[in-house]
């Protein structure tokens, strides 16, 4: 028997190598078992998860693991009985969320050793690659890209033949080299796809952009990772010194004359890098500040050479089209968007994780289908997609479609796939504040209206938030995104007041609410509660003074007590341990 | 250079293997920034210089650079480095509780060290373990599902294993 854990950063961070720790910590010599590892599978709600297999044929997938848990484990694996850990194992419903999804760019992640290029070997790996250089030319890739209707999976949609096919034509001198750059600075707060793809599959992403590179002559390939992410850098480091050796990267790859090496570069963490002249500024060391395109980089790019650049999600998908077609990824998704969508759905939702299906499903289906539904009961608000250059998209347009036009249409966007689910208890004035203050941060400076507008803007929710807004600050906000969108160079300014228009759009009468009579409906803007004990209903039994972590509360024993309203921090913990019901939230 | 000898000396040898290998290739100045932080912990002023002499990029652009990027420190860290997540999922789950009562219990804001030199506070940005919000990081170990109460509990069960020591 195999048991193998899914140690991937959310798993790791769940405890998994705890987990992994204990049964090796039990482990003999001899043992009729192996353990291994594997990457995410997605489903992070029930990290930290193993499963055990029998050969190649799968047996059992056990959720929600402690330490304590690996004698039962080892126990089974040892004796095959797999009732020990029948207690373990999932259950139907939580499987479900599994079962619901189409997986292509994650298709191996959380079922194959991540580190072992075999393992990508046997799931048919490295054989689109060797189909594309012995029997395709670079114009026949494109075509075949083009059939399929991929398109740009960072947010922008941009369909990918076009670009490669710009890249491809836009120089002819051969003695210019070309790069073929890979996106993987997944800024947006909230998304992890790309990090899931690259810790899980990083020869999936190494061989997609292969066939990118060889499909406009790129004799260089260059993926740009956040720092954040060590273990995507150490796995595709790995994958890359394996390909080396296997002859799939480097010179003269597979015998077909056909060369071309991979570098990583970690970013340094810069939200507006992930806009493509950005990007290329920072590749070349410099401050990653944008510039005015054209030149595109298909023209003048990296080093002012000929340069692509896809995000890694796109990437992932490029080997199994050329292996299966274009047409069968077209055959899913809607009219104007083809093929799967990855999401990384979080916040208030009941099974949190990865989640990939095909286009033109609701968000309802993929909320209350996969998700499971809003966390404790509560109810649904609103979903935001696209990050700080996305939008809220309230709980009534549900049932929109995933498509590019149809997620555009609700002012938010389909974004590089964060899906953050709210509920009742969320403010969305708040929220807008959160993402401008995200944006204003990580604005470059260079335009003046990104700049400054964003900081206005900010001091204008500021005061809203903290009960100071006045009559007119609504329309203020509005103008100011207006020329915001107007006066900004890149899509980092162009979309930064996406999150404020939509919740103005869809929430104005929360704005009101804190404007004129300062209050917030969802009770969460600090500044505007108050917390107070109820003296006819306190014991003094103290629980709150003990719990209290500003030690705002005083008083003395079995008699009533206080809060400072000068150290509270409103964090609610008082209430939450009251065991009288004697605090009051006003 | 004159520059070089204001504030502590760093000892520079230690970055000679880096600026070996990357002083000439060209575009390598953030990686040559963050591999003296890796050695420094800090991007320290001479050092900074010393990169500027040895790659002939100019002093104000390497300054231009450190600045610019998230990932550069200019200021020592203390022994434990508390990263809160300012991600989305974080914050709907009420992050900002967390470190409000981290920075009232530690009497410092974010990017501050206390005085003791044990914990520096740096808000970041997401560190992508969006279902176990809110989350900080601690020298690089994830803590999930966190309440104001356990992350000060963490903090607590810190400075006692330190104060033992």
């Amino acid at each position: 028997m195999r048991i193998v854990i899914g140690e991937g950063s959310c798993g790791i961070a769940a405890g998994a190598s705890k987990v992994h720790t204990a049964i090796t910590d039990l482990m003999g010599e001899n043992e009729p078992f192996t353990l291994g590892s594997t990457g995410c599978i997605g489903m992070c709600f029930l990290e930290p998860l193993i499963d055990l297999y029998d050969g190649e044929k799968f047996l059992r997938r056990l959720v929600r693991l402690k330490p304590e848990d690996a004698p039962a484990i080892v126990e089974a694996a040892r004796t095959g009985d797999l009732s020990k850990v029948d207690s373990l194992t999932i259950s139907p419903d939580d499987e479900s969320f599994l079962t619901q999804q189409t997986r292509i760019a994650l298709r191996h992640c959380g079922l194959i050793d991540p580190t072992s290029l075999e393992d990508y070997r046997k799931s048919d790996g490295y054989q689109a690659l060797e189909k594309v250089l012995k029997t395709m030319t670079p114009e026949q890739v494109i075509e075949e890209i083009k059939i399929s209707g991929l398109a740009g999976r960072g947010g922008a949609g941009f369909p990918t033949w076009f670009k490669w096919n710009a890249a491809r034509t836009s120089v002819t001198d051969p003695s210019i080299p070309k790069h073929m750059i890979c996106n993987a600075d997944e800024g947006d707060p909230g998304a992890f796809m790309d990090r899931a793809v690259i810790e899980s599959d990083p020869h999936n992403l190494i061989e997609g952009m292969l066939i990118g590179a060889y499909a406009i002559g790129a004799s260089e390939m260059i993926v740009y990772v956040r720092a954040e992410y060590p273990l995507a850098i150490k796995h595709l480091e790995e994958a890359i010194v394996q390909a080396r050796a296997a002859n799939l990267l480097g010179d003269n790859i597979l015998g077909t004359g056909f060369s071309c090496d991979m570098k990583i570069k970690a970013g340094a963490g810069a939200f507006v890098c992930g806009e493509e002249t950005a990007l290329i500024a920072s590749l070349e060391g410099k401050r990653g500040m944008p510039r005015l395109k054209p030149p595109f980089p298909a023209a003048k790019g990296y080093m002012d050479e000929p340069s692509n650049i896809n995000n890694v999600e796109t990437f992932a998908n490029v080997a199994w089209i050329m292996l299966n077609g274009g047409e069968k990824f077209a055959a899913m998704g809607t009219e104007g968007s083809k093929g799967t969508k990855v999401f990384a759905l979080t916040g208030k939702i009941r099974k949190g994780g990865l989640v990939e299906i095909p286009m033109g499903k609701t968000l309802r289906d993929v909320i209350f289908g996969i998700g499971g539904g809003i966390r404790d009961d509560k109810e649904i608000k609103a979903v935001q997609m696209g990050g700080p250059s996305g939008g809220c998209i309230p709980a009534r347009l549900l049932d929109t479609v995933i498509d590019y036009k149809a997620l555009g249409a609700t002012g938010a966007i389909m974004g590089s796939g964060g899906m953050v689910v709210m509920d009742e208890t969320t403010c969305m004035v708040g929220m807008a504040k959160f993402f401008l203050d995200f944006t204003m941060s990580e604005s470059c400076g260079k335009c003046t209206h990104c700049r400054i507008g964003t900081k206005r803007m900010d001091e204008i929710l500021t005061r809203i938030v903290n009960g100071e807004g006045k009559e007119g600050d609504v329309e203020l906000l509005e103008e100011l995104c207006i020329s915001i969108k107007d006066g900004a160079l890149c899509g980092l300014g162009q979309t930064a007041p996406n999150p404020v228009l939509t919740t103005i759009r869809y929430f104005r009468d929360e704005y009101d609410a804190h404007i004129r009579e300062k209050r917030c409906p969802a009770a969460q803007c600090a500044a505007l509660l108050h917390y107070s004990i109820d003296a006819e209903k306190c014991t003094g039994c103290g629980r709150c003074a003990k719990n209290c972590p500003a030690k705002a509360i005083t008083g003395e024993k079995k008699k009533p007590h206080e809060i400072d309203p000068n150290l509270c921090i409103r964090c609610d913990q008082c209430r939450k341990n009251c065991k009288f019901d004697a605090i009051s939230v006003t | 250079m004159v520059h070089s000898k204001q504030g502590p000396q760093s000892d520079l040898t230690k970055l000679k293997d880096v600026l070996d290998e990357y002083a000439s290739v060209r575009g390598s100045l953030i990686t040559i920034l963050q591999k003296a932080q890796e050695i420094y912990g800090y991007l320290p002023k001479d050092v900074m210089y010393h990169i500027a002499d040895k790659t002939g990029v100019s002093p104000a652009e390497v300054l231009g650079v450190a600045t610019f990027y998230a990932q550069f420190r200019l200021q020592p860290i203390g022994k434990y480095l508390l990263m809160s997540c300012q991600g989305t999922a974080c914050h709907v789950n009420s992050s900002e509780r967390i470190i409000t009562a981290i920075s009232s219990y530690l009497g410092i804001e974010d990017g501050e060290t206390t005085e003791d030199g044990l914990f520096t506070l740096e808000k970041v940005a997401c560190l992508g373990c969006c279902s176990l919000a809110p989350v900080i990081m601690i020298n690089g170990e994830a803590h999930g599902n966190l309440t104001p109460e356990k992350a000060v509990g963490i903090l607590k069960e810190i400075q006692n294993t330190e104060g033992a020591q």
